[in-house]
């Protein structure tokens, strides 16, 4: 028989029964919705959080002090304070793939001034900072390198800062204090939002590291150092400058492990997009549940309808059409249902992802492949549960199914 | 014998049975439905079939329209060899040079007359048939349902159901016409109209074997064959066939 034909022939037969055509797709349906849905969150999830991860600035590096190890045994990152206002001076002088480092001194302690106080980080940084993080500020200024050379008491403001301590104020000019010394705001930053561990990056304050080392008791050490890398093709060339100018620095012999961490942010965003991976995997699956009901619902239909429909089988078998007629037709009956119950699921789940995208302000985004592995599976669930009542069908006996009744 | 017989032979016959029998297993004993039938239809026939039922009148008309193959003996049907044939040719050779017509229409339900009519065109693998509605509309025509051709069988009588599958049957343009009890739902105007149907579409040339119980309606055709267990008793020219007024 003609493609055409045999398209015509079953579609005239789904036409015929379109309530139980309908049901029989809404299986389908629902499951590929579900499948489309949970891949719309999961993929906008993980777009989220490469965009947060990027917010942390451009190419950027982290240097991290310690997973020094002593023989043998890895004691992890941050063991040993071994970073110093030195090693980033001689990453200053001597990389040629960075565009720019910053030391960064970390504490935390009470912010007091204006409406009251605020207990919030207090990071020692240099003026690379700020273009290491790509972070711009809304008021006022960023200090300077002669704020830095001079030590001077001034300080920049997170936005969250800002907010707690002034609120109806703006902020540039006034006098904070920090462990009881004074500080003049100078600048507000700009917002910069959650990071991908939903830890608030406004929640700071900004100083020269020079002053927070000199000014601000109990800050010895330099926690971090962030390098730009002069492009994204640089990282790893960066990377490794890094290491060869550390090693030196720190004087560790050639079979000497690393007394340094060196990360960059495709590193992080790794980290957190695996999570993310399982997590839409893991969705995705309990979804495809759904796909494979709906395909056992269409076996269902498809094998009474083999019983009801035995009569005209064995009409058509009457007439002349083969068992491989019968079984192509009933193939393609189901088929065209799984498939346009696919296609109708498609609309529905993209439908649902963008509702659900307005209603709770996630984002949601379907990955192209993905659409078209939902339309050919949906298809191969037609063929899968379509097989053995078209079989059933094609094997009838002529005679015996026009007795039937 | 009559005319038929004497008259030049151009065409093979359509039907040439010798010593066939059909034997069903049931179980662990055997039913012997036909036990050696000879039988030899000219084209252009009209032949009427009768018997008791159980006399394998059916079982006969299974095996003449190629839904069943016999234990022994051989079948030619329009000069080829049919008796051992496997499931796909017996499907073509049904599609190509038979039609069937049942006591039950048999048509699909919420399907207008044209697409039944239509029905055997889809299943052709020869190519013969083009425009198939313009070739199911024609039949309809021919069987005066010219009007009806939008009708779902649920708004046509059984007379006018019953023309629907003649049609069906007619429109491969077969060799042999198999009616099998074509009558049985009908009341005796509708039947006598049905018969008038076949004995003009047997004027026009085609070859017609109708199986019925009721001797009124044998009367229609040219030719009476019998059976009783499995074999043919009687098989006689019918003298003063019934013509309708």
């Amino acid at each position: 028989m003609r493609a055409s034909r045999l398209v015509r022939v079953a579609a005239q037969s789904l036409r015929r029964n379109t309530m139980r055509t309908l049901l029989t797709m809404l299986g389908i349906v629902i499951g590929v919705a579900a499948v489309i849905l949970t891949v719309a969150v999961g993929y906008g999830a993980q777009t989220r959080i490469r965009e947060q991860v990027l917010s942390l600035g451009t190419n950027l590096i982290v240097i991290t002090a310690g997973a020094g190890a002593q023989a043998g045994v890895s004691l992890g990152a941050q063991t040993f304070n071994r970073l110093t206002v030195d090693d980033a001076d001689k990453l200053v002088r001597e990389g040629t793939t960075f565009s720019g480092v910053s030391p960064v001194t970390m504490t935390r302690t009470q912010v007091v001034g204006g409406a009251g106080n605020w207990r919030a980080p207090i990071n020692g940084v240099s003026t690379s900072y700020q273009t290491i993080r790509d972070w711009p500020v809304d008021a006022g200024t960023f200090f300077s390198d002669d704020d830095v050379r001079g030590m001077r008491k001034v300080a920049v403001l997170g936005k969250t800062v800002a907010d707690n301590l002034f609120p109806n104020a703006d902020p540039v000019g006034l006098q904070i204090r920090l462990r009881n010394e004074p500080f003049t705001v100078i600048g507000v930053l700009a917002a910069k939002g959650q990071t991908a561990g939903g830890a608030d990056q406004d929640d700071v304050v900004l100083v020269p590291y020079t002053t927070a080392r000199t000014r601000l008791s109990g800050v010895t050490f330099i926690g971090q150092i962030l390098v730009s890398a002069a492009s994204p093709a640089d990282i790893a060339a960066a990377q490794q400058e890094i290491r060869v100018i550390l090693r030196e620095s720190h004087r560790l012999a050639g079979d000497e492990n690393d007394d340094f961490t060196v990360r960059n942010q495709s590193d992080l965003a790794q980290a957190a997009q695996g999570t993310t991976q399982v997590m839409s995997l893991l969705l995705a699956a309990i979804a495809s549940i759904s796909l494979v009901v709906g395909g056992i619902g269409i076996m269902n239909i498809m094998l009474v309808s083999v019983t009801e429909r035995t009569r005209e089988i064995g009409i058509r078998l009457a007439v002349g059409a083969r068992g491989s007629d019968v079984l192509t037709q009933f193939l393609v009956e189901s088929v065209v249902m799984s498939l346009f119950g696919g296609l109708a699921g498609l609309a529905a789940g993209f439908g649902g992802a963008a509702l659900l995208g307005r209603l709770t302000g996630w984002s949601t985004a379907t990955p192209l492949p993905a659409v078209f592995i939902a339309a050919a599976f949906s298809a191969a669930v037609g063929v899968f549960f379509g097989w053995y009542p078209a079989r059933k069908a094609s094997r009838l006996d002529p005679i015996e199914a026009l007795r039937h009744d | 014998m009559g005319a038929a017989a004497q008259a030049p032979r151009i065409a093979p016959p359509v039907i040439q049975i010798a010593r066939v029998t059909r034997v069903y297993h049931m179980g662990t004993t055997y039913v012997r439905a036909l036990r050696g039938i000879d039988l030899t239809v000219e084209s252009g026939d009209m032949i009427a079939i009768m018997g008791a039922s159980g006399s394998g009148k059916s079982t006969l008309l299974n095996i003449i329209g190629c839904l069943d193959t016999p234990s022994s003996g051989r079948y030619e049907l329009d000069g080829r060899r049919v008796d051992r044939l496997d499931r796909n040719e017996l499907a073509d050779v049904r599609n190509g040079k038979l039609g069937f017509v049942f006591q039950g229409f048999n048509l699909l339900a919420r399907t207008s007359a044209l697409e039944n009519v239509e029905l055997p065109l889809l299943y052709d693998r020869s190519g013969r048939h083009r425009d198939t509605a313009a070739l199911a509309a024609r039949a309809l025509e021919r069987v005066g349902l010219g009007d009806r051709l939008r009708h779902q069988p649920s708004e046509l009588s059984g007379g006018q159901q019953q023309r629907v599958a003649i049609a069906r049957a007619l429109v491969t343009e077969p060799s042999l016409l198999l009616a099998d009890e074509p009558t049985g739902n009908l009341d005796s105007h509708a039947s006598a109209e049905i018969m008038t149907l076949f004995q003009s579409l047997n004027d026009q040339g085609i070859t017609l074997l109708v199986v019925t119980h009721d001797p009124a309606i044998a009367q229609f055709a040219k030719r009476l064959i019998e059976l009783r267990d499995g074999r043919i008793i009687r098989d006689v020219r019918i003298p003063d066939r019934r013509r309708a007024a």
